[in-house]
């Protein structure tokens, strides 16, 4: 491999009032290399991306491209320096062709467009990195993984030397998620670096050339994937060790808990988005939920907490018929929810920690007496939940949206539990938490499975879903693809299904 | 010290105004607060002047505070008004024990019809419900015109003069004047008890928790398991309540003891409806903050009547800048909210870097939004 150093960032460090984002932070990415920033939310990554984009100056320490000092002060700099981001939600404008999006800001591209030459190349780029792209297409009609082709095309059209992907694996399916490797991997190939930001360890392990761990601001670890394992690359985010796999205890499934019954739910866009689905749900049992985001698991789950009417179909939960009923008849029967959207709908953020606590059983005893509120059994109960989930909170007076994402999501899942509930569905359970509150959150999910309460966890994240489940369900279009066994699981297998073929074939 | 900064700063505005037109701004304000401020007698003025908005503005608390914006205030006066005086013109001799609650009782009735109707309206059929409200307004005014010139006219006035007002009403539903030589009525003490209970529903009852749930964030009140349109049609028919007590208070703490039209709303109400969400904006949609904010506005509108007379300025300046004050209090709320989300940054990063033992603190009252004026305003 060449030494030829394509960036350097040395001693950056950067202070905000009050925090120290960046602190004396070196990272390199030599040409040819996929170099790994891993780290967990705060950890400095976005800073330090920020400062490569010239969007903040650092307080000190020196950005350079192929060893001379950068001169990036705006990301319009930055593109021209060859720098180039792949951003988690996309910038493309949906009513225009990839080929008109390819160019669009390009200085040179004048009054003019000619949409032929454009095209020629997008398709040349297309070939020889797999990208595989109609350049008259409109973005709009394109799926979630074309687009992100796009936005590669994008940064190979502006000639990138360094390009910087955000999580780009969030939002694919596993088959898709392989030709994007293989895709980056050429681009390296093709003497580029990359800068691959992810917290998924496996993508890490097998991708990156190099890896560099984020924690509190400062590099708490260089190393390789060669000389390191997933258990040495969590410790080294979180600053302790980490049970990435909760410890399952024997199975002791009882009878049915929850049953969905040819269940069809109307989206929001009008199309039908769960179509004719049916579960059944065990005491003691977890079913996990696969699927690429947007193939009807928020639907199935609002229709069966209430808060979406289906279309057709019947809900039981705990044997109680609760097709179509309102969300609180729902709840009497013994479902407990945690949502997907928890800062839209698991908690009121103005209100206070407590308050939070009793959201769902605000006007029940003990908590109300003839339609007063008692605060004195209010704080007690919160003071108690707080310690036992250990959600971290300066006090219980603290408005909920200042805590962080992993300690609402605490604070969620401990109010939902605190009601013994029959039947929990936990929609994304540590979508954008920590890896230390996600472990906190799987033990706690494990151990309510072990006292019986039948668990549907909803999951976009894979390894998550195969860490909790005793069955997995695949869903894929509102349709369930098939169940798989938990001691039957290929990933190769689940994939196929996520992206649309049945269990059988 | 944001809303004092706001009188400060229109005043100065004020002055300008005034020199502008030739008059000393010294003179005029002192005139000003003499005037409302200045003497027992000016100061029963005021708390009367204060009354109505004080109750339309706790009022006005109540919808606020539910994401609920209420503009109806003056058709639920009026409603008010004609509730109670229909009730005393066919029970007009029950003994004033009776009565005289009786008379809030109707007044409270008739503003919450007026205020339900826009609520069912916006809960049930999604009408936006500041159309709907200041509609209903229009609506009241031509219906109390209607009633004041036929059904409850007068029988003096139907032969001769044809004033539209009631006949004094019955003796029996006078508000009882305090004791003291001022023409202060047991409204004043009624307004601040009705202060005090709204501040008691909405902190710390399970109905008040539904109202600022369903304000804060209808989704979450979904998921929640609370009947989020119930709770809507509470929130405009509690508020029109309290409006419609101030309508009876206009009619039954009267002078002239009759209630009269001139044919517009302003004519009865004296704007107290619209002022008196000023009132509770000032107050910071607090029911407390809003008695010491009522007193303010309801004195601004008292010394410029002798302002007018001492300087020979328009009495509509001081309107004016009531108007300016909101503007000023509403336009700073942006730079509260930028100090505010700095401070929240600070206590998130102490949470995730320090706190280890998560129950400090904890244990005096669990109300979030009851610190004061500056911190709370979030319609």
């Amino acid at each position: 491999m060449t030494e030829t150093r394509l960036l350097e960032l040395s001693g950056i460090t950067k202070r905000f009032p009050g925090v120290l984002a960046n602190d004396d932070v070196d990272l390199d990415v030599r040409v040819g290399e996929v170099h790994a920033l891993l780290g967990e939310n705060g950890a400095g990554k976005s800073t330090l991306m920020k400062i490569l984009f010239g969007l903040y100056e650092p307080d000190s320490g020196q950005v350079l491209i192929e060893g001379r000092p950068s001169g990036i002060s705006s990301p319009a700099d930055a593109i021209r320096a060859g720098v180039a981001m792949i951003h988690q939600h996309f910038m493309l404008v949906p009513t225009l062709t990839v080929a008109e999006n390819v160019v669009l800001g390009l200085a040179e591209s004048g009054w003019r467009l000619d949409t032929g030459s454009v095209a020629e190349r997008v398709r040349d780029l297309s070939a020889r990195y797999g990208l595989e792209v109609d350049p008259s297409a409109l973005v709009w009609q394109l799926s979630v993984g074309e687009r992100q082709r796009v936005e590669i095309i994008k940064a190979l059209y502006r000639d990138c030397r360094l390009l910087i992907l955000d999580e780009p694996t969030a939002v694919l399916t596993p088959p898709e998620v392989e030709d994007l490797f293989v895709t980056l991997r050429q681009m390296a190939d093709d003497g580029r670096g990359l800068i691959f930001i992810s917290h998924k360890l496996d993508e890490v392990m097998s991708l990156a050339d190099r890896i560099t761990v984020l924690r509190d601001g400062r590099v708490s670890g260089e190393t390789t994937p060669g000389e390191t394992s997933k258990e040495e690359l969590a410790r080294m985010m979180v600053g302790r060790p980490v049970q990435l796999v909760p410890d399952k205890p024997p199975l002791e499934i009882g009878g049915v808990r929850m049953a969905v019954e040819d269940l069809r739910v109307v989206g929001d866009r009008g199309t039908e988005a769960v179509a004719g689905l049916s579960l059944e749900i065990r005491s003691g049992e977890i079913l996990g939920i696969a699927g690429v985001s947007g193939n009807g698991q928020r639907e199935l789950a609002e229709a069966i907490a209430g808060l979406r009417a289906p279309a057709a179909g019947r809900v039981l939960v705990d044997g109680r018929d609760v097709t179509g009923a309102h969300p609180s008849e729902v709840r009497s029967a013994g479902l407990a929810y945690v949502p997907e959207e928890r800062m839209r709908d698991g908690v009121v953020g103005e209100f206070t920690v407590a308050e939070n606590v009793m959201l769902v059983d605000h006007d029940r005893a003990p908590y109300c007496r003839r339609g007063m509120l008692r605060f004195g059994t209010i704080g007690e109960r919160a003071r108690d939940l707080v310690a036992r989930f250990a959600v971290k909170t300066p006090s219980l007076e603290t408005p909920t949206r200042n805590l962080s994402g992993g300690n609402i999501q605490k604070l969620i899942l401990a109010r939902e539990l605190s009601g013994s509930p029959a039947v929990l569905i936990a929609a994304q359970p540590t979508r954008g938490v920590d890896i230390g509150a996600a472990e906190y959150i799987h033990r706690r999910l494990v151990e309510e499975q072990g006292r019986g309460t039948a668990i549907l966890v909803i999951s976009e994240d894979l390894d998550e879903v195969m860490a909790l489940s005793d069955r997995i369900a695949v869903i894929f279009e509102g349709r369930l693809m098939g169940i798989i066994d938990r001691s039957e699981v290929d990933v190769a297998q689940l994939g196929l299904m996520m992206a649309g073929s049945s269990n059988a074939a | 010290m944001v809303p004092l900064a706001a009188v400060l700063a229109s005043f100065v505005i004020g002055a300008v105004i005034l020199l502008m037109l030739g008059a000393d701004p010294i003179e005029g304000y002192r005139a000003l607060v003499d005037g409302a401020f200045g003497s027992p007698k000016a100061l029963s003025h005021t708390a009367m002047k204060a009354m109505p908005l004080l109750l339309v503005g706790v009022g006005i608390c109540i919808a606020f505070r539910a994401s609920v914006i209420n503009i109806g205030g003056e058709g639920q006066m009026i409603a008010g008004a004609i509730v109670s005086t229909v009730v005393v013109l066919n029970v007009g001799d029950l003994p004033p024990l009776v009565l005289v609650p009786l008379v809030f009782c109707a007044g409270a009735l008739g503003g919450a019809i007026w205020g339900a109707i826009p609520g069912v309206l916006k809960a049930y059929s999604g009408v936006n419900e500041i159309l709907s409200t200041i509609m209903l307004n229009i609506v009241a005014v031509q219906f109390m015109n209607f009633l004041l010139r036929d059904p409850i006219m007068d029988p003096a006035q139907k032969t001769s003069g044809r004033i539209p007002q009631t006949e004094r009403l019955s003796a029996n539903a006078d508000l009882p004047i305090l004791p003291g030589a001022s023409r202060l009525h047991i409204g004043v003490l009624v307004a601040l008890a009705v202060a005090v209970f709204v501040y008691v529903l909405l902190w710390r009852t399970a109905l008040g928790y539904r109202l600022r749930a369903v304000g804060h964030s209808a989704a979450a009140a979904r998921y929640a398991g609370m009947p989020v349109k119930r709770t809507i049609v509470a929130a405009l028919t509690l508020s029109g309540a309290m409006c419609g007590i101030a309508g009876a208070v206009l009619v039954f703490g009267s002078e002239s003891h009759r209630f009269v039209t001139d044919g517009s709303s302003v004519g009865f109400t004296q704007s107290a409806g619209f002022n008196g969400i000023v009132t509770a904006l000032f107050g910071a949609l607090h029911p407390l903050w809003t008695i010491p904010s009522s007193f303010l506005f309801g004195g601004l509108l008292v010394g410029a009547e002798t302002m007018q007379r001492a300087v020979q300025v328009p009495k509509a300046l001081m309107v004016g800048l009531n108007g300016l004050v909101v503007v000023f209090v509403v336009s700073s709320e942006r730079l509260r909210r930028v100090l505010r989300e700095r401070a929240d940054r600070e206590t998130n990063r102490r949470a995730d870097h320090s706190v280890d033992d998560p129950a400090t603190g904890a244990g005096r009252s669990t109300d979030s939004s009851v610190s004061g004026p500056l911190g709370t305003a979030t319609p």
